[in-house]
């Protein structure tokens, strides 16, 4: 049985099916790539996920559990984090409260033990820093800790997303294109992260990306979607030389 | 330059960050209680407004300036305060019980606003609040059994651990310790996962979302938070009016709060005390200004209003962070001297913010 399960999802706005009857299955610690030309409803389907769409038709199931229904901010108590294509990092606050909201869903203290910052309000920030500094050992964000997010590169910004997403201790990880935008010693470091998230974090990752090489690397299995229908399935060497791929990303 | 060497995670848990913060935050707790021994009554009466003000721009900002939710009727919790609390001491109840019983009050009056109105954001949640700041005032007209509608309400003056609210060196001191109170208590929920959740949601509720953030929640719960500190202001300023009238609680008096956060720095609890001191002492220096005007001028009606507006607009285009931005600049440039460079706060493009997801 498959960890993460999608099964005929369908998204229309108006006319328009951004995703048609597509289902598929993640097993447990896979890489799991999505690719597809623009358009394509990469992005869709991870809105549908995160509940932010309401799908037309369908159903996901994680951990064989129906989440269909489940309201958009109890999806990351489930397990799953993600980032977003076009960063929503917090940028007013420093890269330490980003990651600290990572922690959100863990909070035990109420409103009133936080008006008087009782012990156990001060215990609790002392828990989630140990877990916020593993995860800035882990991405190399040591740096950084008091930086605004508004002062910081593109690339770290990146980082700062995925160490987020990393903070929330998922079972499933989302990732919406994350070597887009950095140089290439970035993508290649990010590789080595990924794998690692993979292999010492022991987290199931999902991901849409651009980058065909980076893809061929670090990914298990490959999904190609083209106008919300699911082209082609199967592990990197089949997608890298399936005809129809080919067709949709270089036509005839 | 101070440079912290951090070795406990305490110290960034801790409000005071470094020595140099407890020793200036005492000396002005100090300054301030020894006030009384040099000032008159006037005066006094002017800082205890401010106090006052103070503890409703904290309460504003709480929820415009970290949860990024506009209020243009904030005044109507001022009066819910205000009224609470003159009712309750006309019907016996003591002022050590009266005030636990205010704030819970707003804290419940702001939640029931809060849970429908927040459906709404941007100019819309604006409008709504606006509208929401005539409804009360409407309500105190005509709701006489409880406000004694435009007759007004005489606010008792009760006797408060043996001494009188009308000796203004006791009523300075009871402002004062509720001010600090208030202050800590906001920057320990801002501290807090609470707090960091509002600022979440201010940057970017998508995000916030998917991280956790039960959206509506936190949202009526930051309306309500705003609530409670509003309506303790209101208590204090019964007692500082004496009498209560609804019309005190009017869109004046909400943009007046408006102008305080905006002026003081949005998104900063110094900004709150900037601001209050200044909206609090711009009458007085408008009624100065008005004798060395040509009386043509000086004496127009709505001269306040104008230059409220004003000082609103230049703030928003010159200032965007109000006093509290340049007091870090200020400080940066002598932590910096003689190397600062202009560019350091140039605002940077926009680059990566869009409305896709």
């Amino acid at each position: 049985m498959s960890l993460f399960e999608v099964k005929n999802i369908t998204v229309a706005f108006g006319g328009v099916k951004a995703l048609n009857d597509v289902s598929f299955g993640v097993d447990k610690g896979e890489i799991f790539t999505i690719i597809g030309p623009n358009g394509a409803g990469k992005s869709t389907l991870f809105n549908v996920i995160s509940r932010i769409y309401e799908p037309s038709k369908g159903e996901i199931y994680f951990e064989n559990q129906n989440i269909s229904k489940t309201k958009p901010h109890n999806i990351s108590k489930l397990g799953i984090a993600r980032t977003f294509q076009n960063l929503e990092l917090f940028e007013n606050a420093t890269v330490l409260q980003n990651l600290l909201l990572g922690r959100h869903i863990y909070k035990k203290t109420n409103i009133l033990s936080e008006v008087f910052f009782t012990p156990s309000a001060r215990k609790q920030e002392h828990e989630y820093r140990l877990k916020v500094e593993e995860v800035i050992d882990f991405l190399d964000l040591q740096h950084y800790r008091d930086t605004l997010i508004n002062g910081l590169p593109y690339g770290v910004r990146k980082n700062v997303e995925l160490a987020r997403a990393l903070c929330t201790d998922p079972k499933l990880l989302l990732l919406d294109e994350p070597s887009s935008g950095l140089t290439n010693e970035e993508t290649i470091d990010l590789g080595f992260w990924i794998k690692d998230i993979q292999s010492l974090l022991g987290i199931t990752i999902i991901m849409i990306e651009h980058d065909m090489s980076f893809v061929n690397k670090v990914s298990d299995r490959i999904l190609a979607l083209n106008y919300g229908k699911i082209l082609a399935s199967g592990l990197p060497e089949e997608i890298k030389n399936n005809a129809d791929v080919k067709q949709a990303y270089m036509g005839e | 330059m101070r440079f912290i060497f951090k070795t406990k995670y305490s110290q960034d848990i801790n409000i005071a960050k470094h020595n140099g913060d407890r020793f200036w935050y005492s000396l002005l707790i100090l300054i301030m209680a020894a006030l009384p021994l040099v000032l008159d009554d006037f005066y006094l009466g002017e800082i205890s407004y401010i106090c006052i003000l103070s503890i409703a721009g904290i309460g504003l900002m709480i929820l415009s300036g970290y949860t990024g939710l506009a209020s243009l009727g904030h005044a109507a919790f001022l009066g819910v305060g205000a009224y609470t609390h003159a009712f309750l001491l006309t019907n016996g109840i003591p002022f050590y019980a009266s005030i636990p019983i205010v704030i819970v009050v707003s804290f419940l009056v702001g939640a029931a606003i809060g849970i429908p109105i927040l459906r709404l954001t941007g100019m819309y949640l604006a409008i709504a609040t606006l509208a929401l700041g005539f409804i009360a005032e409407h309500v105190f007209i005509k709701w006489e059994h409880f406000t004694g509608g435009n007759r007004g309400l005489p606010v008792p003056q009760p006797e408060f651990l043996g001494m009188s609210f009308y000796d203004s060196v006791f009523f300075y001191y009871v402002c004062l310790v509720f001010l600090i109170a208030a202050m800590f208590a906001a920057i320990n929920i801002l501290r807090s996962p609470t707090g960091r959740a509002f600022v979440a949601i201010r940057d970017s509720e998508i995000a916030a979302q998917s991280l956790g953030v039960n959206l509506g929640l936190y949202k009526a719960l930051s309306f309500a938070i705003s609530g409670a500190f509003t309506g303790l202001a209101g208590a204090l300023l019964a007692h500082y009016i004496g009498y209560l009238a609804p019309d005190i609680f009017n869109i004046f008096l909400s943009l007046t709060l408006l102008l305080l956060i905006v002026v003081g720095g949005m998104g900063s609890l110094h900004g709150t005390v900037f601001g209050a001191i200044f909206v609090g002492f711009l009458p007085q220096l408008i009624a100065i200004c008005r004798d060395y005007l040509p009386s043509s001028i000086g004496s127009q009606p709505g001269l306040e209003p104008m230059l409220f507006g004003i000082i609103l607009v230049f703030f928003i285009l010159y200032e965007p962070l109000g006093i509290y931005g340049r007091w870090i600049k200020i400080k940066l440039f002598f932590e910096l001297f003689p190397t600062y460079k202009r560019q350091t706060f140039k605002k940077q493009k926009v680059f990566t913010k869009s409305d896709r997801v």
